[in-house]
This record gives C-alpha cells, sequence and structure tokens, in this order.
C-alpha cells in the first residue's frame, strides 16, 4: 500500500532533499509514523500535541485533511498527500 | 439601474446558469458574476465596507492615508474608492503578479511598494505591518482580519444568491482573505439547513511557499473552519483547464481564480451525480480574465501554462 507524499521546500531537509517520498499507513497518523522512521524529525514538524500544526496543511488527494477527520483520516492505495505551509492568499 | 453613484453600484451582481458545463439537469452550475462590480471584482464589496465602516468608527478621515497588503483586486478596488472619496493609499503588493494589476494600482493613484516574491502574500502582509509600525497614522484596514470583509459578504453575496436560488445547496468561492466564504457561508448556513460551503484554495509553486520556517505560516484571523464543509487545494493546471473550459462552453471569460473554483464546483457536482442527489451550486467567478492576458495562458498548451505561471501570484 503506497502513498506518494509531496513535501514541501522548507521540509526537504528531512528528506534529502527529496520532492516526494512513498509512505505506508491505513491513517494519516500512521502514515506520518511511518515518515517518521524513514525521515527522523519529520513528525515533530507536522503534529503538535497530537494535533496537526497551525501552519502546516495536508491534503488527501488535493481535499484539506481537516475536513476528513484530521489524523485519523482515511488513505487508501494510490492516494496522494501534498504538505504545505499555510500562506496568504487574497 | 440606476445608481446615485459609481461607488453605489457595488453588489446585485447576476447570477448565471451553466446549462452546458452541468453534468445534468438535476446537478445544476450557477455562476455569480463579480466581475460586474464597479472595478471588475468581488473584492470592490469588500474594500467599499472596509472604507465605510473605518469612516463610521472615526478611523479615517479625510486626507487620511490607506496602507493595504493586497495581491491585487483587493488594492484595485481600495484605490479606486480612495481616489473618489479623496484619501491617499498606498498598497504593498508582491512582486510576482501581473503587471495589469500594477498598472491599475498606478492608474486610480496608488502608490505601489513591491514585496519580495518568496513567501508570497505572507511577505506582503509582514511588509506592510512594518511600514504601519513606522506610520502610525497611516490606516491599515488589513483584509485579513476586518470583521466588515466577512460582513459585506453576509449582508450582500449571501442574502443575493438565496434570492436567486432558494434551492441552492452548494456554495464555492475562493479561499483568500476568506472573507467571501465566511460572510457568505455564514448567512448560507443560517438560511439553508444542510448546505454545503467549499473553499478552493490557489496552490502555488515553491517559491509562493518560501517561507524561512513554519512558524511564518499564516492564516487569516477572519478564518474559521467550522463555516467550510471541505476545502480543496487547486493547481494551476487544473485552474487553467477549467477557465479555458468555462470560456468555451459557456462564453465566459474569468481570471485564473475563477478557474480554481470552477474545479472544485466541477468535482462537488461530480460527487453529487454520483450520490443520486439533485443539486444547484453556486460559485463565485471573481473576476475577469483582462488582467491575467499578459500570463499568456489564455491559449496555447497547458505545460506552457503550467510553467509560465510557477511562482506567480495567479489568484
Amino acid at each position: 500500500m503506497a502513498i506518494e507524499v509531496r513535501i514541501p521546500t522548507i521540509l526537504r531537509s528531512y528528506t534529502d532533499g527529496a520532492k516526494t517520498v512513498q509512505a505506508k499507513g491505513d491513517t494519516l497518523a500512521d502514515l506520518i509514523d511511518n515518515l517518521e522512521a524513514e525521515h527522523t524529525g519529520l513528525k515533530d514538524r507536522l503534529v503538535e500535541n497530537g494535533k496537526l500544526r497551525r501552519f502546516v496543511n495536508l491534503y488527501v488527494n488535493d481535499e484539506d485533511v481537516r475536513f476528513l477527520g484530521g489524523l485519523d483520516a482515511e488513505l487508501g492505495d494510490g492516494d496522494s498527500v501534498t504538505v504545505l505551509p499555510a500562506v496568504a492568499g487574497g | 439601474m440606476r445608481y446615485e453613484s459609481f461607488l453605489d453600484s457595488v453588489g446585485g451582481t447576476p447570477l448565471v446558469g451553466l446549462p452546458r458545463l452541468s453534468p445534468s439537469p438535476d446537478v445544476r452550475l450557477w455562476a455569480k458574476l463579480e466581475d460586474r462590480n464597479p472595478t471588475g471584482s468581488v473584492k470592490d464589496r469588500a474594500a467599499l465596507a472596509m472604507i465605510r465602516a473605518a469612516e463610521a468608527a472615526g478611523r479615517l478621515r479625510p486626507g487620511a492615508t490607506i496602507l493595504e497588503p493586497t495581491s491585487g483586486n483587493t488594492g484595485i478596488s481600495l484605490a479606486m474608492a480612495a481616489r473618489v472619496l479623496g484619501y491617499r493609499i498606498v498598497c504593498v503588493m508582491p512582486e510576482n503578479t501581473s503587471t495589469e494589476r500594477r498598472e491599475l494600482l498606478a492608474m486610480y493613484g496608488a502608490e505601489v511598494v513591491l514585496s519580495p516574491a518568496a513567501g508570497g502574500s505572507n511577505e506582503a502582509v509582514r511588509v506592510a505591518q512594518q511600514m504601519s509600525q513606522h506610520n502610525p497614522d497611516w490606516v491599515m484596514l488589513y483584509q485579513y482580519g476586518n470583521p466588515a470583509n466577512a460582513q459585506a459578504h453576509y449582508d450582500t453575496t449571501g442574502p443575493e444568491i438565496l434570492a436567486d436560488l432558494p434551492t441552492v445547496t452548494h456554495f464555492v468561492a475562493g479561499l483568500g482573505t476568506t472573507g467571501t466564504l465566511m460572510g457568505a457561508g455564514r448567512f448560507l448556513r443560517e438560511k439553508v439547513p444542510g448546505i454545503e460551503i467549499v473553499a478552493a484554495e490557489p496552490r502555488y509553486g515553491e517559491l509562493v511557499y518560501g517561507l524561512r520556517n513554519l512558524d511564518e505560516g499564516f492564516v487569516p484571523e477572519l478564518y474559521d473552519p467550522d463555516v467550510l464543509t471541505t476545502r480543496f487545494s487547486v493547481g494551476p493546471r487544473d485552474a487553467v483547464a477549467r477557465v479555458r473550459e468555462l470560456l468555451d462552453t459557456e462564453g465566459i471569460f474569468a481570471g485564473i481564480s475563477t478557474g480554481a473554483i470552477l474545479h472544485a464546483a466541477l468535482g462537488v457536482a461530480r460527487r453529487a451525480v454520483r450520490a443520486g442527489a439533485t443539486a444547484d451550486i453556486a460559485f463565485i467567478v471573481c473576476d475577469g480574465g483582462w488582467k491575467y492576458l499578459s500570463t499568456g495562458v489564455y491559449s496555447g498548451d497547458l505545460d506552457d501554462a503550467e510553467d509560465a505561471l510557477d511562482g506567480q501570484l495567479w489568484a
């Protein structure tokens, strides 16, 4: 069960510069633990006190995970996960 | 229709059906043509409301200087109103925005301070806040945190949609300052049980997310996720493909951010069709395509269009 995870520039120091990495997990929380095993330190940049960090946005197939159950969001084979810092629009 | 002045003609925009783009007679798309506002964008509503609120509160007096971080449309709206009402205006705008926006600002007499491309609007906000500290008598309306922004949509955009489309089931709009979604979304939630409020957020190139660290991230003070049903991130390729589709099928010439909104609206429509549901999906056409012609994305290869928008603040 492979899930592609897109990593923003600001977090690529944790992935040896890789823009995308593969990971596994039935839920987003599992996926982040799986990422942490390969890319130590990444989890702390995404999660704080058991919740997603305020200035980090994660999307499953382009939909904001905060509306899909947050860390409990379910994942399936072939899903793509995008990590982005929160930026201003307008 | 007659108005006492140009400024008074804000709002009251048409809601048009999209019979060719709608997936079925049961699942229909409706476009709210916000390009039919005085300066040609949805931002006229928020800009005028913020000025009127600041005047009413005594913050904005004749001859005052307005300061605003803006990627374009809000600045253009404020600049037009400032010219008519006799205010000076300074706009802080990221340098990676279309030349038309800068020209329009200059045309209306705004002084433009360019902020660095990396970091996008976050940087514009930061630069404006610094300038505000050095010029305490200037009035920063601050669209990201000014309640009058969302209130304008609660008072006008939301009620207009409900009056024109009492059967509305979904409202889809762009997420920038979040004013449109928070204001119209709150209104529609109060009036229409079960309505879905859907955000389309532009996904820019890497340059725009080039923050020094994650703590420099930005969430507008107006944003309340509880107003939304869900939120989609839409990249430039999908946005351009959809904005062309809107022009090809329905004849509507819209700006690029509208393509992102339409992409989300069509996604919602597809879900409704799959569920066998009836849906009336209203979405915002933020502005016309005129200000983005110089990007060259309205014709030619989609790969080239995607490249042209890389690093640009296209919404």
